[in-house]
């Protein structure tokens, strides 16, 4: 019984074990469902899934239960951030507590209920859970940008803190997670505005399907807007996660904070004023270039960083040598690399859209711009998916070889695939379609390969810290034993604040 | 040395996975009979169906025919011939337009009276003027033309026409006094009126997909096998439930024809339909292809281009 309830405690109770939860429930949900789709079906993996799980694919539905499916990964992630953020970002323990708690039952029902209803019957039972589910992960949200309120006196920056703050010692970094957090619960509740209309108003679509539909519904601009912002606000939030985990500060800290949060508030508002308003793109533009430049500058910092550490016993270090010290540690190398790698395959493949649209894309038909579409999110959504890992990987301790051949493995192969998925999609640029059969094997077959590969690294990972919790002194204990140190050292750090302020206050009184 | 073996183990796997692979302008069929008749018609009668994913009951309030299967390259050949001989066509150097880019094309081509401009943001403005019907030195050409006439390759006599523009569909349609359908029609025709379990069909044979039912990616049929992942075309209602008996074994198909006896309504090639959207004139095309997943098989799903836009994986077929 011990055994269940040290391992549950580490599990449920700890930063690192949640994190560790919801890595797997993600994990699960990508090998289960992942065989549904692309090569799998083509290998007959699917029709085995189907018939062993009895699923129920009803093909009308196919849309819906992509949108389920997406909903139940994106609240896992979400819940990832917050657990890094609720451990990174200085707050009261029973506010990390609380937090945690609300949106680890939250997001389990949903993607338990979702899942249920998605694919096995349509129980409407299970979508009222589903939707009870995202709602404990919405509360949670609030109690999150409550925690993170910036303006309390005990979180002020002193006078000589490396971090940006204002002259009177408001620390912009945590301004920056409390408006990414009051954005993210708009432009949730946003969303559940409009799907709220579902089966009373408008009906499920795909915003893929509808890119040439001159004659879009507000409640489908609605939608459109929500997915977008949401998908860029937990790339916002997770550039500030590694941001905090870095230790990103100085000159380039102080200019981009303030741009972070600028950028947030105006993408969110360029994202949701698409229902109303001709020029918002316009604004998301703006929005974006704030946003880009703030991660741009993290990329030169967390670079920079490297470079200084690895080369600190050398007295005037030569460029190799510089390259050597900056590719030492894929890991801390990754996020970085992940976010300037983005923008071959995400930013510039959009504004190369947008500049070209009327020139090129839209000459040719609307599958091959579809492709471009799904292509450039998925590949968005799966490098911030590495950039989290990354950090875990570093939070569970990998070190020497396993570290190298994680990290290395992870950037090649995700590259490898996602640079092949965006030549896949922009082939018909250089092939026409009766000749375009070697470029779709060749970039399909490294496609698979990289995808393949990174997945069986996180696989490796994941089974050896399966492994690990069977150990009466695994690294897990480790995890266990620091996260309770760390809250104890908190716990006490708040408590000397709070009886200075009752001497305070009782000073006060004696006055 | 296991570091070095398992670097040429992944680059030989890549390498002999990645042999070169015939272009789809490249290979040559065998001639293959489906017995069904390309000339012949389905009627189907005025009344409701269920009309898109969500099965919005819709009435369309007129009988009409739709032809049986996707015209065929030994179809559009004759009508070639036969409007160049009457002087409804030309072929030659043609000016084709699409979106801001301008380019000339040699092939045959014919005059097209314009659409209406709203002048919308992205609207293309198509012109009165010639237009591209199909291009004669394309890769990917199932006819020839050898200065006077055009021969459809005798392997490919009765796969669909492809290489069609939507201005060729059209005039093919027109020339014999028919019409492109609308969408409504094409899906009414594809689907029928049935509704299994509250919904209409997702399929034009039933409610769910086997790989003999229809020509399309990863289908594995009979041209995947001779050619390769991408395939290719299959003859017009090769899909009738027959077994096709060939050099390197049988190949049994599934009858996959519509309630109203239409064949390839989900597979081997896109076919254009005839509707002009306000602002966009997008023309929509419907079915799939061998090219797509199954899942753009369903009956309501589309695709959409210019109309001057030409695929060896888009046909057509007329309404009456």
């Amino acid at each position: 019984m011990q055994f269940l309830k040290e391992r549950f405690d580490y599990l449920f109770c700890s930063t690192r074990g949640l994190t560790l939860v919801a890595i797997a429930v993600v994990s699960l949900i990508t090998a289960i469902f992942g065989t549904l789709s692309g090569p799998m079906v083509e290998w007959g993996v699917r029709d085995l899934v189907v018939r062993l799980l009895k699923m129920e694919l009803v093909p009308a539905a196919r849309e819906g239960r992509i949108i389920m499916l997406y909903h139940t990964i994106a609240m896992t992630i979400v819940a990832i951030e917050v657990y890094f953020i609720t451990e990174l970002v200085p707050m009261k323990q029973h506010e990390q507590k609380m937090i945690n708690g609300t949106i680890t039952v939250g997001y389990l029902i949903s993607v338990i209920f979702g899942m249920a209803f998605a694919y096995w019957g349509r129980n409407f039972a299970f979508h009222g859970l589903f939707l009870l589910g995202q709602s404990l992960v919405f509360f949670a949200g609030i109690l999150l940008a409550i925690a993170l309120v910036p303006w309390k006196k005990e979180y002020r920056s002193p006078a000589d803190s490396p971090y940006a703050h204002t002259k009177n010692g408001l620390d912009l970094e945590r301004v920056a997670f409390f408006v990414m957090a009051v954005s993210t619960l708009l432009s949730a509740a946003f969303g559940a505005v409009s799907g709220s209309y579902w089966s009373n108003g408008h009906e499920t679509f795909l915003a893929e399907d509808l890119i040439r539909n001159p004659f879009k519904t507000y409640l489908q601009k609605a939608i459109i807007g929500h997915l977008h912002i949401m998908l860029t606000l937990i790339a916002i939030a997770i550039t500030l996660i590694v941001g905090r985990w870095l230790k990103f500060q100085g000159i380039l800290h102080r200019i981009a904070m303030p741009l972070m949060i600028s950028g947030t508030v105006i993408i969110t508002a360029g994202a949701l004023s698409v229902v109303w308003v001709e020029a918002a793109h316009t604004i998301i533009y703006v929005g974006s270039v704030f946003v880009m430049l703030a991660a741009l500058f993290f990329v030169i910092y967390s670079w920079g960083m490297l470079i200084r550490k690895g080369t600190a016993e050398i007295e005037k270090p030569t460029f190799w040598q510089k390259i050597k010290a900056l590719l030492s540690d894929p890991i801390k190398f990754g996020p970085g690399w992940q976010m300037v790698f983005m923008n071959f395959t995400v930013s510039g493949v959009g504004i190369f859209m947008a500049v070209k649209l009327t020139e090129i894309f839209r000459v040719w038909p609307h599958r091959e711009e579809r492709i471009i579409l799904t292509g450039h999110w998925h590949i968005l959504a799966s490098l911030i998916a590495t950039i989290i890992l990354f950090y875990f990987a570093d939070l569970s301790g990998l070190k020497g070889k396993a570290r190298k051949w994680f990290g290395w493995t992870v950037i090649i192969m995700s590259n490898i695939a996602f640079a092949s998925v965006t030549i896949f999609s922009m082939k018909r640029l250089f092939v026409t379609e009766a000749e375009q059969q070697n470029v779709v094997n060749w970039t399909m077959l490294l496609t698979d390969i990289g995808l393949g590969l990174a997945l069986v690294v996180l696989a490796v990972f994941m089974v050896w810290r399966l492994l690990d919790l069977f150990k009466a002194k695994g690294w897990w204990v480790q995890e266990y034993k620091s996260g309770i140190k760390r809250n104890a050292e908190a716990e006490i750090e708040e408590q000397k604040r709070k009886l200075k302020e009752l001497e305070e206050t009782l000073k006060e009184v004696e006055k | 040395m296991k570091r070095k073996f398992f670097i040429l183990t992944l680059l030989a796997l890549t390498l002999a996975s990645c042999a070169p692979a015939p272009s789809v302008a490249a290979i040559t069929p065998p001639y293959i009979d489906t017995g069904i008749d390309p000339e012949s018609w389905a009627l189907i009668h005025a009344g409701s169906f269920p009309y898109g994913q969500h099965d919005h009951i819709t009435d369309v309030d007129y009988d009409y025919e739709m032809m049986v299967t996707t015209v065929t390259n030994e179809q559009y050949a004759r009508f070639l011939n036969e409007a160049l001989a009457a002087g409804a066509i030309r072929v030659g150097e043609v000016e084709v337009e699409a979106g801001e880019q301008v380019w000339a094309e040699i092939g045959a081509y014919g005059f097209y009276p314009g659409d209406p401009y709203d002048g919308y943001k992205h609207e293309e403005e198509i012109k009165p003027g010639d237009k591209l019907f199909f291009p004669t030195e394309a890769d990917g050409v199932r006819i020839t033309f050898d200065g006077q006439t055009f021969r459809a390759i005798q392997e490919y006599s009765n796969h669909p026409a492809t290489m069609v523009t939507w201005f060729g569909a059209n005039a093919y349609c027109e020339y014999y006094d028919w019409r492109l359908p609308s969408e409504i029609e094409w899906e009414k025709a594809a689907r029928g009126t049935e509704l299994v379990n509250g919904r209409g069909l997702p399929f034009p044979w039933g409610t769910h997909i086997e790989r003999n039912n229809a020509n399309y990616y990863s289908s594995f049929d009979l041209f995947v096998k001779m050619f390769g992942k991408l395939g290719n075309t299959t003859p017009v209602g090769f899909y009738n439930g027959n077994t096709y008996t060939l050099e390197d074994g049988n190949y049994t198909t599934l009858d996959s024809a519509s309630p109203y006896g239409i064949y390839d309504m989900a597979g081997n090639v896109w076919q254009w339909t005839g509707d002009d959207y306000p602002k966009q004139h997008y023309r929509h095309m419907r079915g799939g292809s061998f090219y797509s997943y199954e899942v753009d098989l369903r009956v309501w799903k589309f695709n959409s281009a210019g109309p001057q836009h030409y695929s060896p994986q888009v046909g057509f077929r007329c309404a009456r």
